[in-house]
């Protein structure tokens, strides 16, 4: 579980995070929507460490990651995993280095151990015969499932994506989606995915956060945010034509 | 430019502290010589021979004067391949080579975020990608320096000799006349100086890369500049303070 208690973030005088709170629940896939620039990545980025907030805290299962001391947060950080928007895989590695490499660096498997678990998560992630390509030779949703890999081949309790369909054609978004609900059921992850696609909030997300120019506007399930009643959130939801039908249709 | 040498201090200071653990810089270490000095070895060469080459041609095509003996030349041409052409022009060619691609491909990391996925694990990202290099760099550079100086010297003996300017017997007594071993040493202490300026100057500008391609051609055209300038002055210092 991870708890984000008034955050705080601005960048040159410029507010981009305005007092945010909220709880993000073990086992389940939370949600972060909103419009381009709304400070989506910035809150995800504040939260795994990247960007240190102005003022607020996020406990990682009650351990403060901003306050804590240096061992408990290099510990913290072992159980993170993060997918990037543009995958972030090493592009001088193989897949199989790639994924391999937070094991390399942070656990203490011998070798053939670290083989068997590379084998293991990439058989996981639908990507058996890959284990010799470079980066440059993948497709945009096979690079994402190296990435999906390598963030969770240390045990991540922890699972990050920044939209993690961009880029990608609606079919392979959907079966991106799938694995990252999978994977969170199947490792118990505390899992965040930052996304504009109504399409992912409806099909995997089980707690949704809306931000709107920084400030929190609403949260809930994806069976109450067709009804939710602020506007703005409103206006997101129905640019999607197929929702804006459906809901007249209910109406 | 105060800000920035205050910024490149901290940023020399942060490749020490919180490192990884220490079997994991010996691999890259040893991974980043080879590829340092195995790409540069051919372009170091062809340079020194023709330097050399030319130098010696120029200083023999300028003594003229039957008083001084064609000895001097040979002379002449070790002393500047060993306090200046091998160590520093060298230095210039390396900085373009060299330079250019540690910015490039660690401004390329910084864009991609393949830094800030080192950094979500928790590893020291300038510490992991720059320190090997410029361990790397200090011990491959020596080391081409060593080859410079003799293809530089080798290419003044060709070309003396084959244009008949020397005999290959004046050439050779005028590059033991007077030998002074301090001037290796010298060498030396150059090259080592001039490996870490090139390799720290063109990480430090690949590691603060924001934006896109653009910037990173940007940061691999800075890093080369301010490699060279910055060369040029620690070599007129080093010659003041050793020699
Ligand atoms: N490093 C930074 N320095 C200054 N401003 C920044 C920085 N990072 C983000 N911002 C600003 O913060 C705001 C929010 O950016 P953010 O990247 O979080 O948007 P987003 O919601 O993720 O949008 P998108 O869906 O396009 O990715 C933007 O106005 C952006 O200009
Ligand atoms: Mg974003």
């Amino acid at each position: 579980m991870i708890e984000v208690k008034n955050l705080h973030k601005s960048f040159m005088g410029k507010t981009v995070l305005n007092n945010i709170s909220g709880v993000f629940q073990q086992g389940s896939v939370n949600m972060i929507i909103g419009a381009s620039g709304t400070g989506k990545s910035v809150l995800m980025k504040s939260i795994v460490g990247l960007y240190e907030p102005d003022s607020g805290e996020v406990l990682y299962n009650g351990r403060d990651f901003y306050r804590c001391d240096r061992t408990v947060k290099k510990s913290i950080r072992q159980e993170i995993g993060m997918l990037f928007q543009g995958s972030a895989l090493f592009d001088s590695k193989t897949v199989e280095q790639n994924v391999k490499f937070p094991l390399d660096m942070l656990s203490d498997y011998n070798e053939s151990e670290k083989r068997d678990r590379v084998n293991d998560i990439l058989k996981r992630v639908g990507l058996e015969n890959a284990n010799k390509k470079m980066p440059s030779e993948l497709s945009g949703g096979m690079q994402k499932r190296v990435g999906i890999a390598r963030a969770i081949i240390n045990n991540s309790r922890y699972l990050f994506c920044d939209e993690p369909n961009s880029g990608l054609d609606p079919q392979t978004s959907i079966l991106i989606d799938n694995l990252i609900k999978e994977i969170t059921v199947e490792f118990n992850t505390t899992t965040i995915v930052v996304s504009h696609d109504m399409n992912s909030v409806m099909e995997i997300g089980d707690h949704i956060m809306f931000l709107y120019k920084g400030d929190k506007v609403w949260e809930g399930t994806n069976t109450e945010i067709m009804d939710a009643e602020p506007e703005s959130l409103q206006h997101f939801i129905l640019a999607n034509k197929l929702l804006r039908s459906l809901k007249e249709t209910r109406n | 430019m105060i800000s920035n040498i205050g910024k490149y201090c901290l940023f020399i200071k942060s490749l020490f502290v919180n490192r990884e653990r220490f079997r994991i810089y010996v691999k890259l270490i040893f991974e980043e010589a080879v590829e340092i000095g195995y790409n540069s070895i051919v372009i170091v060469a062809l340079i020194s021979t023709f330097i050399g080459a030319v130098t010696a041609i120029q200083t023999a095509y300028n003594m003229t004067n039957p008083l001084i003996p064609n000895t001097v030349i040979g002379f002449i041409v070790r002393e500047m391949t060993f306090l200046e052409l091998a160590p520093t022009i060298t230095a210039l060619v390396f900085a373009g080579k060299v330079g250019s691609s540690i910015a490039g491909q660690i401004g390329t990391m910084r864009i991609t975020e393949q830094i800030s996925a080192l950094e979500v694990m928790g590893i020291n990202s300038s510490s992991y990608l720059v320190l090997p290099k410029i361990i790397g760099t200090m011990i491959t550079y020596p080391l081409l320096v060593i080859l410079s100086i003799t293809l530089g010297l080798t290419g003044g003996y060709l070309s003396t000799t084959i244009t008949g300017a020397l005999t290959p017997n004046e050439y050779i007594e005028g590059l033991r006349m007077e030998f002074i071993p301090y001037n290796v040493f010298f060498a030396l202490i150059k090259s080592i100086v001039f490996a870490f300026i090139i390799s720290s100057v063109s990480a430090y500008e690949g590691f603060y890369t924001t934006g896109g391609a653009l910037e990173v051609g940007k940061s691999s055209t800075k890093a080369v500049t301010n490699s060279c300038l910055i060369i040029l002055i620690a070599d007129f210092f080093l010659a003041e303070l050793l020699l």
